[in-house]
């Protein structure tokens, strides 16, 4: 496509770091830093997903984010389209906004109860796109036609569609500007069961037929490898794995993927299992634990495992980071 | 062998501005010593009005429960009085529902909150209270327990406030362990380990258990049977593995089919049309019909229930014998 680098990378994320100072008491003085994201790097292809996987706590919502540029990084390089996103002067912001859209978990508090979807659809042409009221109740007609909602919807408030309607219309919204990527930020989790296969098929059907790029955030590690070509699995603000989705999911090699993994309970009953149930919580991001952070809870640690840093280093097809491999 | 918990046919309706939703319609089971029932469905599919409907704690006067039985060890807990039924509720049926911090008050320490229902049920006083609920808190592996009862809900961390839950309700200890999406709202290794927890106390007090989820992967991993509501209605009941692997209800079929599965690599999920049925709105037959694949006449009837091996049932005239 036109504007895409050759090598393929639409996003390019290097050593993308967060830290939040925490202040206490009357005088503001810092007490400590979050490292809620430290030194994270991924590529996310044009037309490919990228699946963010860990619990909560563990830097995905901030990592989101930091590339819909509603936070500042601490340091760390955001490429999009190959140039530096911190260098871009105002338009160029502007554009990048309009190219990085996203989708969030509950469809009932991202939506105005008292706009009609229309003007939901609408919001973001008013603002971004050159259309006159015409122009624009086209779009929004092509847009509902796309997400499979009559066209008539556009008359109608929120509070008369369902959960997974409801849906529907943030994705319609999200696409308003013909973004190149969606953050979709748990968006299938409010939703009914016997729903969510319709709106990841739906996700599916929309990449294939606009080439668009999603970072893919959910808890259901089903459903991400089902969605993703690429999973990363993060533990307090790192990445511990990284690589293609059926490899990780099919065959974990970090000891907390593979718990992860282990505890995402499988609805087949015969599929051979490796059981790993970790002790303990995740510790306070304000004071990780020294050398590899999984150390604690890790079933499998070494002395050193409590002094170094593992680094990601390439793992039968995958980058690992542990000091087994 | 005799049932713990014995349902049948249990109806509890719901007063609306827009008529009576039966939200429990007919509603059977039974339930012997350390099994466990996964009761599962959407949203509105009256899983939790099932559940509320056992203890008697349904929202009055809009609901009400309008028939069937209720048997704990053979007593009808339908016909008892207000105060009987309250100490049953502190000592034989226990909860857990999905937000622990709806199940704990934020203004009293946690040793104060077990206090309470220990002195009340147990009539223990003085040091014994203090030590008991000590105890409790072992059980569910709390580390340094004494320390635990002097700190505040906030204080803990969302799986621990989850466990102190889980001791006040083995306290009884209980003949039944109402489980309503308990691990919802826990992150999944935290999961894992409160479902181990609560399988390995059942399997110390022989707890019948009824486990509320619409997340079939934990029904295979801790259920022994499971029960698929739809509107109201069980729509087919089984073993486990029976319903897993030779589902009978359309609905059922759909629901396996369309969660996604690890290494089963498919372009697209089986997804199930439509919308959840509008309770308010529902026709005399069977409420699955608008979205079945497989509908023909005779669903404008509602099925009635029919066995079609030992243990495992369903409401489908698909199997419905001529």
């Amino acid at each position: 496509m036109l504007g895409r680098e050759s090598n393929g990378a639409l996003l390019a994320v290097e050593n993308l770091t967060k830290h939040f100072v925490v202040r206490r008491g009357a005088l503001g003085w810092s007490t400590g830093v979050v490292r809620a994201v430290d030194a994270v790097s991924f590529d996310i292809p044009a037309g490919s997903t990228l699946g963010l996987v860990g619990e909560s706590g563990c830097g995905k919502t901030t990592t989101s984010k930091l590339i819909l540029a509603l936070e500042t990084p601490t340091a760390g390089s955001i490429r999009f389209e190959g140039r530096e996103v911190s260098a871009l002067d105002r338009e160029g912001r502007r554009a990048y906004r309009r190219a990085v859209q996203a989708v969030f978990q509950d469809p009932y508090a991202s939506l105005d109860p008292r706009m009609r979807v229309g003007a939901v659809i609408a919001e973001p042409l008013v603002i971004n796109a050159d259309l006159d009221a015409a122009g624009r109740r086209r779009r929004v007609a092509e847009l509902l036609d796309v997400v499979g909602l009559p066209e008539r919807a556009a008359t109608l408030y929120p509070h008369e569609f369902s959960g997974g309607q409801r849906q529907r219309i943030a994705i319609a919204r999200a696409l308003a500007l013909s973004p190149k990527l969606v953050v979709l930020d748990e968006p299938v989790s409010a939703l009914d069961v016997s729903i969510r296969a319709q709106i990841l098929n739906l996700l599916v059907e929309l990449q294939q037929r606009l080439g668009v790029s999603y970072l893919f955030i959910a808890h259901d590690l089903a459903a991400v490898a089902h969605m993703s070509r690429t999973i990363a699995v993060m533990y307090l603000g790192k990445i511990v794995e990284i690589g293609d989705a059926d490899a990780i999911a099919l065959e974990p090699k970090h000891p907390y993927t593979k718990a992860l993994f282990a505890a995402a309970l499988p609805i087949d009953l015969d599929r051979p299992r490796e059981e790993i149930t970790l002790s303990g919580e995740v510790p306070s991001p304000l004071a990780p634990p020294s050398g590899c952070r999984f150390h604690p809870r890790c079933p499998f640690a070494m002395p050193h495992c409590a002094t170094e840093e593992p680094a990601l280093r390439p793992e039968s097809g995958r980058l690992v980071a542990c000091h087994l491999y | 062998m005799s049932s713990v918990i014995d349902v049948r046919d249990l109806r509890t309706h719901i007063v609306t501005r827009w008529g009576t939703i039966k939200a429990v319609d007919g509603v059977s089971f039974a339930l012997g010593e350390a099994e466990t029932l996964g009761l599962v469905g959407e949203s509105g599919s009256g899983k939790s009005m099932t559940c509320l409907s056992l203890v008697r704690l349904v929202p009055r006067p809009a609901a009400r429960i309008v028939g069937g039985e209720v048997r704990l060890d053979g007593e009808d807990l339908l016909a008892k009085s207000d105060a009987e039924m309250q100490q049953i509720r502190g000592r034989k049926v226990a909860m857990i529902l999905q937000d622990p911090m709806s199940s704990l008050n934020p203004v009293f320490s946690i040793g104060m909150q077990m206090r309470e229902p220990l002195a009340m049920y147990h009539r223990l006083r003085g040091a014994a209270v203090t030590a008991r609920a000590a105890e409790l808190l072992a059980a569910v592996r709390i580390p340094s327990p004494e320390t635990r009862l002097r700190a505040f809900p906030h204080q803990l961390s969302g799986g621990m406030r989850q466990r102190v839950v889980g001791a006040m309700a083995i306290a009884g200890p209980p003949r039944l362990l109402i489980a309503d999406e308990p691990t919802t709202s826990l992150d999944l290794t935290i999961q894992a380990q409160y479902l181990g927890l609560l399988k390995e106390l059942q399997q110390r007090h022989r707890f019948a258990m009824i486990f509320v989820t619409h997340n079939l992967g934990i029904v295979a991993r801790t259920c022994d049977r499971v029960a698929v509501m739809y509107a109201g209605r069980i729509v087919e009941i089984g073993p486990v593995r029976r319903i897993f692997t030779e589902p009978a209800h359309p609905y059922t079929r759909a629901l396996l089919e369309s969660i996604p599965r690890f290494g089963a690599r498919r372009e697209r999920l089986t997804a199930i049309a439509g919308q959840p049925p509008d309770l308010a709105s529902l026709g005399a037959g069977c409420a699955f019909a608008p979205r079945c694949p497989a509908a023909f006449e005779r669903c404008a009837t509602a099925p009635s229930e029919t066995a079609i091996a030992p243990g495992h049932a369903t409401r489908c005239w698909l199997h419905a014998r001529a």
